[in-house]
């Protein structure tokens, strides 16, 4: 046995049991914060809701049980019968509800995932090549941003017509420069990273030090940015639909919409404007919390 | 443990002298300094390393010492070219390494290898050791059982085999430092760029970390350039050290004989500063403070760089004439000083100003 190795041996005792690595370290710190649990909780809820909707709600998203009980003047709020009330048209408001976190969770989703594969392209094409593919890309990006966010959402449903799927467009199109711009970020400053000269050094080439260490070490605040992103989709969808730019079949609940045309019967029943907003806050506010405490749980400067 | 550090340096191996395996020529590294927003244009230039000429012999040790911001890091990645000289040139065994494009230079980097100051940020907190010690292996497309040459390595730097399945961050200093060096040699290279090398880590590991280099010279018959402002560390893993400032060198010689009698300013006050492990010797001897702070390489003074802080600076020559690396009569051809009034200084002729000297007896 040689000197060094019987050095190593008397420092080997400081090995530390297990090979965890850190994205499992932050998912065990994510598991015992109660926030973060608090948030799971929300979007577990969501989700669930939204995938048996046909097996928990009272009522077809169409049916109306109540069409005799509705008057010009009165629209009976909460019941034992119907928990959330009935809406204008004597439908079962809870059923409705129901029916809408399905339309959320497919924009939100579809929304998020279109964003931020766009916005992962044109980021990893600046970061990964720099020079004037990243002056190009990035004035691309600045001149995105330069629109307001919503406005141009709404012009691009507007191009794109009433539907489901322009919405998605839309949101998607508003997020690709905030993914953009945060990946190209996280890539420039791993860029200057010693491993990354580390591997220039063995001869590792181009490619493969931006796809097994440039990229990887820098999808941590992306997956935070995604999971704070389906929260605002989710609140877009909702202003667009609110804004009569949603579903072209208005038979479909939305929660922008029931929003929207309850503005009608605010003073009568305000149950109406009540439960479909706090849908909407409920089901962001459980993506909201988890990000921000993955972004923390992810983060070395925030650990406690 | 029988291998007690020697105070002396360890024993000098067989070293041709005139068998080169590098050899830098006036190496320039100069960093453009930009202004403008639309329109760059250049307005000056960092001057990290200003005319470097150093070789290297095949299975030596170089030491190169220096003060932070020297230049000493960036003329080490310079060899490699993982900074782009701006000027000179380098032939690594006869290749001349600036003219090779970049997928020539990226096959010859399997002769060429670095280990970095921090081990930390020097492997990727998302790799096992298994994939860090592998992807020079797979790189370079070697055949062969890559695992098992992982272990062999991992043997190789006193690591134990389970270590393969571990991530960075579960060493300690010392062990991902070894973690560095096993990569640096994976691909058996000719020459090392160790970058402070051993700095990063607590004092009682260094000298580990020290002996296993030295161990793995004389196994795998490796050159070293050991960059390090400790010269303690350079004095003992080094048979010839070169010493730099602000850009340029300013003295090079054997270990011993630069330890034993420097002839610059500037290596004398540096080795003035090191404690000497003998209380009377302590006591007695003189030592020489340096006034104020390295000037700016955007910027550097006329003449000898080093004359603004010279305890010894003259009225002539000195401010407006650049010494050249230059032997002198009195010493050993391989050492080499770059003052006009070298032959002056050694022979106690000039003295430094007084406000620069702290004699014994002053504390």
């Amino acid at each position: 046995m040689s000197l060094s190795q019987v050095e190593a041996a008397t420092e080997s005792d400081q090995l530390e049991p297990g090979g965890a690595n850190l994205r499992r370290a932050a998912w065990r710190r994510l598991r015992r914060d109660p926030v973060a649990l608090v948030g799971f909780a929300l979007i577990a809820m969501f989700v669930l809701v939204a995938i048996l909707a046909p097996l928990i709600a009272p009522y077809g998203p169409r049916d109306q049980p109540g069409a005799g009980l509705i008057t010009p003047t009165t629209i009976p709020g909460p019941s034992a019968e119907h928990w959330f009330g009935l809406d204008e048209q004597g439908r079962d408001e809870l059923s409705r509800i129901i029916y809408g976190a399905r339309q959320s969770l497919l924009v939100g989703v579809v929304a998020m995932l279109l964003g931020m594969a766009g916005g992962l392209v044109l980021g990893m094409l600046a970061g990964a090549f720099g020079r004037w593919v990243d002056t190009v890309v990035m004035r691309i990006v600045d001149v995105m941003l330069s629109i307001p966010g919503l406005l141009m959402a709404i012009a691009i449903a507007a191009v794109l017509g009433q539907s489901l799927t322009s919405v998605m467009i839309a949101i998607a199109v508003i997020n690709v420069p905030i993914f953009a711009r945060l990946l190209r970020g996280q890539m420039l400053s791993q860029r200057e990273s010693d491993y990354v000269l580390a591997a220039r050094s063995l001869g590792v080439r181009h490619r493969s030090i931006v796809l097994s260490h440039v990229l990887p070490n820098s999808m941590s605040p992306v997956i935070v940015q995604a999971t704070l992103t389906l929260a605002t989709a989710i609140i877009e969808a909702a202003a667009l639909s609110f804004l009569g730019l949603g579903g072209a079949d208005p038979s479909v609940p939305e929660w922008g919409r029931m929003l929207a045309s309850t503005q009608l019967y605010l003073a009568s029943a305000p149950h109406l404007a009540l439960f479909p907003g706090l849908a909407i806050v409920i089901a962001a506010l459980g993506f909201t919390l988890v990000g921000e405490r993955l972004r923390e749980a992810l983060d070395p400067k925030y650990r406690r | 443990m029988t291998e007690a550090p020697a105070e002396q340096g360890r024993r000098r191996r067989s070293i041709d002298p005139t068998d080169a395996l590098l050899t830098v020529d006036d190496l320039q590294v100069h960093f453009p300094i930009r202004r403008g927003i639309l329109v760059e244009r250049q307005v000056g230039a960092v001057k990290a390393v200003d005319g470097v000429d150093l070789t290297i012999p095949r299975g030596s040790t170089v030491g190169l010492v220096g003060e932070s911001g020297c230049g000493k890091s960036t003329f080490g990645r310079a060899l490699l070219r993982l900074v782009e000289p701006t000027g000179g040139s380098v032939h690594f065994d006869g290749t001349d390494l600036l003219a090779l494009d970049d997928e020539q230079m990226r096959r010859m980097r399997r002769q060429m290898q670095m280990v970095f100051q921090d081990p930390m940020a020097s492997l990727d907190p998302r790799q096992d050791v298994e994939s860090v010690l592998t992807e020079p292996l797979r790189a370079h497309r070697i055949e062969g059982d890559h695992r098992a040459r992982a272990r062999e390595l991992l043997d190789l730097v006193g690591l134990p085999a389970t270590a393969l399945s571990r991530y960075p961050h579960e060493f300690s200093g010392g062990q991902r430092q070894r973690i560095g060096i096993a990569r640096a040699i994976a691909l058996e290279p000719q020459l090392i760029v160790a970058d402070e090398p051993v700095s990063a880590l607590d004092v009682s590991i260094q000298a580990q970390v020290v002996n296993l280099l030295e161990e793995l010279q004389d196994r795998l018959g490796l050159t070293y350039l050991v960059i390090a402002h400790d010269l303690a560390v350079v004095r003992h893993i080094a048979d010839v050290v070169a010493v730099m400032y602000l850009g340029g060198l300013v003295e090079q010689a054997a270990s011993d004989e630069l330890y034993a009698a420097p002839l610059h300013p500037y290596t004398r006050a540096l080795m003035s500063a090191v404690p000497i492990p003998d209380p009377e010797v302590e006591d007695t001897r003189q030592r020489i403070l340096l006034a104020g702070d390295l000037p700016s390489p955007a910027a550097p003074p006329p003449g000898c760089r080093f004359h603004t802080r010279c305890p010894f600076r003259q009225e002539t020559r000195c401010d407006d004439e650049r010494p050249q690396l230059r032997s002198v009569a009195t010493r050993p051809p391989s050492h080499r000083v770059a003052c006009h009034w070298a032959e002056d200084i050694d022979a106690g002729r000039i003295q430094p100003r007084a406000s620069a000297v702290v004699e014994p007896d002053a504390s």
